[in-house]
């Protein structure tokens, strides 16, 4: 060969030593399981997922979750047969609140699913090229979403289309995206001067290579536990949402708008709005229990 | 050091300048007619015509935003649809209301936070630390508008010592003098304690109902880096020289280990101002956010572009205080003239 090739050389030299998943896995559960907290958390998870997922067959009462009317069980307190007792209309509060949670967990991977790889690549693009003009302009955009209050631009954005679920999953992925970019952005700025990063590039190795080969597993673990804790918000924002009015409409059960029509029976019917309440709390705190679980066990970890 | 703190007043210049065309972008992307929603179906076209061109509807959208911002300049954020009002005389009157609600949750929020943080550290594994650490989670958890339908419930029917909607109680006057808009100040200054008593109750359960969350989360951060900072180094040094017990954790231990919480404490205002928008409504108080929520729900688009650029400039000035507070604290940062921004 007397011409040399001009085409780039493999970055990949030395085949990569495997990894064994199974050993892995052991050990990460190994720490994560250290925490008893974070233990309950991944089941408070799970249970209520298993409830939102099987409604229609774990509900006692699966087709309350309509525009039905039971009047002759209405306003019927927490007793055997409702174990947490019936709305104005004598619609079952359990069934609808297992109901409630299909929205939530929904709206929280909706969100998330949306806003994370846009926001992390938005990041990881504007702090590898820190000097080029477009990422200037990717981090002031950011800021300006940033310098307002999430809830407030959600609530804007939701005002003004009309109120389903879908539209409030809208308005809180204009509200959430900026978090992940920044999160990202700080990590790319810091993690382009690896010497890793730095030989990529001498041999060669491809833009999208470097950005989602090499930055990108590094910011795994942050991204991991920032949205598990951010299930847990973006479940307790869009019940905020739905308590004004925006979100799921009645008869359709979400958590904000089953506590806000309960509160105008306060305080002779507590059960309309006391259990749906609690059940924001349980789901949050297992989303926050779980994240500082995972939060522990991904410290120390490449 | 001036130079850095100049370009950063001019990025924030940048921001707010961003924000106006965000918040005007949305304001004006309302589906439907804000002239004809404003008016009433009953009204003839004419009229409404009128309305549109008196809100240069008619003109291209960049040509709005022009004129919209010439406006904001001067202060003249144009008539609300909803109250007929100019919208900056809306806001004079109800951001008062809103700012003493948010600065007493401010209050409460930095002083309960650090201050449980400093007990969580001082027992360290003792039931004092566990207990502290429940109820931060019980705080973090709940959502501000289940503590206000809490508290209504239970200082509304149960014990009725604290009340639970307006500002002041209707036998109780209005300040004589308006000087600055917050009742507790103005009747500090013209010297009626019994109103200001009544107004401060007033205050207490929508701004508690505010700032449990960021109390919560103020103290497990403060907790978690005093842990994290007794182990360094410089702290076992001071240990080992046998500086008293009290001083180590006041003046070493502690002013390091809240930066990072007034970082959080920013933000945590800045959650307060969204959640204003339930609390105030439920509890009934005639604040700016009360007026922005219903501005939305209306769709009343002067109102909401004001409502939303106010709360901007307050959450910026915001940040501006807290990166001053935290170049305070952290010579590292003064020294450079703050963080990279």
């Amino acid at each position: 060969m007397s011409v040399r090739s001009r085409a780039a050389p493999d970055v990949r030299m030395a085949p990569r030593p495997k990894r064994d998943w199974g050993d892995e896995a052991k050990r990460l559960w190994y720490k994560f399981s250290l925490n008893k907290a974070s233990v309950i958390g991944l089941c408070i998870v799970l249970f209520v997922l298993v409830l939102a997922v099987f409604q229609p067959w774990l509900a006692p009462y699966p087709h309350h979750v309509g525009a039905v009317v039971d009047f002759a069980n209405a306003n019927r307190p927490p007793c055997k047969e409702y174990w947490m007792g019936t709305d104005t209309v004598g619609r079952d509060i359990m069934s609808r609140i297992f109901y409630a949670y299909r929205g939530a967990f929904t709206l929280g991977l909706g969100v998330l699913l949306a806003t994370v790889p846009l926001g992390s690549i938005l990041g990881l693009v504007a702090g590898y090229w820190k000097e080029r003009w477009f990422s200037t302009v990717i981090m002031r955009v950011t800021d300006v979403f940033l310098a307002l209050p999430p809830m407030i631009l959600a609530l804007c954005v939701c005002a003004i289309m009309r109120p389903t679920l879908f539209n409030s999953m809208m308005a809180m992925c204009v509200a959430w995206w900026p978090w992940y970019t920044r999160l990202t952005y700080g990590m790319a700025t810091s993690l382009r001067n690896e010497m890793y990063v730095k030989s990529a590039e001498l041999l060669g190795a491809s833009k999208s290579h470097i950005i989602f080969k090499e930055l990108l597993p590094n910011c795994y673990g942050s991204i991991l536990t920032k949205m598990t804790l951010d299930m847990g918000w973006v479940i307790l924002t869009g019940a905020t949402l739905s308590f004004v009015g925006l979100g799921e409409q009645p008869p359709t059960p979400a958590l904000g708008n089953m506590v806000s029509e309960g509160a105008k029976y306060l305080p002779a019917q507590w059960w309309i709005s006391i259990f749906p309440a609690l059940a924001i709390m349980v789901i949050v705190l297992g989303f926050n229990l779980m994240g500082d679980g995972i939060k522990d066990m991904l410290s120390g970890e490449a | 050091m001036v130079l850095r703190w100049l370009q950063r007043i001019g990025v924030y210049f940048l921001v707010l300048l961003g924000l106006s065309i965000l918040v005007f972008v949305i304001a004006r992307v309302i589906p439907g007619d804000p002239a004809r929603q404003a008016l009433g179906p009953r009204v003839s076209e004419e009229t409404v015509q009128a309305l549109r061109e008196k809100l240069n509807l008619d003109k291209p959208l960049f040509t709005q935003y022009v004129l919209w911002f010439k406006g904001a300049i001067r202060l003249d954020l144009g008539d609300s649809l909803l109250t007929r009002r100019p919208v900056i005389e809306d806001v004079r009157r109800y951001l008062p209301a809103t700012l003493e609600i948010v600065l007493l949750s401010a209050v409460f929020m930095a002083a309960g936070g650090i201050l449980f943080g400093i007990v969580a550290t001082k027992y360290t594994g003792k039931w004092q630390d566990a207990l502290i650490r429940v109820l931060s989670y019980l705080g973090i958890v709940s959502p501000p508008f289940v503590w206000a339908v809490l508290f209504m419930l239970l200082f509304g029917y149960i014990i009725p010592v604290l009340p639970t909607t307006g500002r002041i109680a209707q036998s109780v006057a209005a300040p004589t003098r308006m000087i600055t808009g917050m009742y507790t100040v103005d009747y500090l200054l013209t010297g009626n304690l019994a109103g200001w008593w009544d107004a401060f109750k007033h205050l207490l359960l929508p701004s508690i109902a505010l700032m449990l969350g960021g109390m919560a989360q103020a103290a497990r951060l403060t907790r978690s880096n005093m842990v994290e900072n007794s182990m360094k180094d410089y702290i076992q040094a001071q240990q080992a020289y046998g500086v008293p017990e009290k001083k180590l954790l006041y003046k070493y231990l502690l002013k390091p280990s809240l930066i990072p919480t007034i970082s959080i404490l920013a933000l945590d205002i800045a959650a307060v101002f969204g959640n204003a928008f339930l609390v105030e409504n439920l509890f009934n108080y005639p604040g700016l956010s009360r007026y922005g929520l219903s501005a939305m729900l209306n769709k009343d688009i002067n109102a909401i572009s004001g409502v939303v650029m106010v709360f901007g400039l307050i959450f910026i000035l915001v940040n501006i205080l807290s990166d001053m507070v935290v170049a305070w604290l952290d010579p590292r940062v003064r020294l450079m003239g703050g963080a990279d921004v």
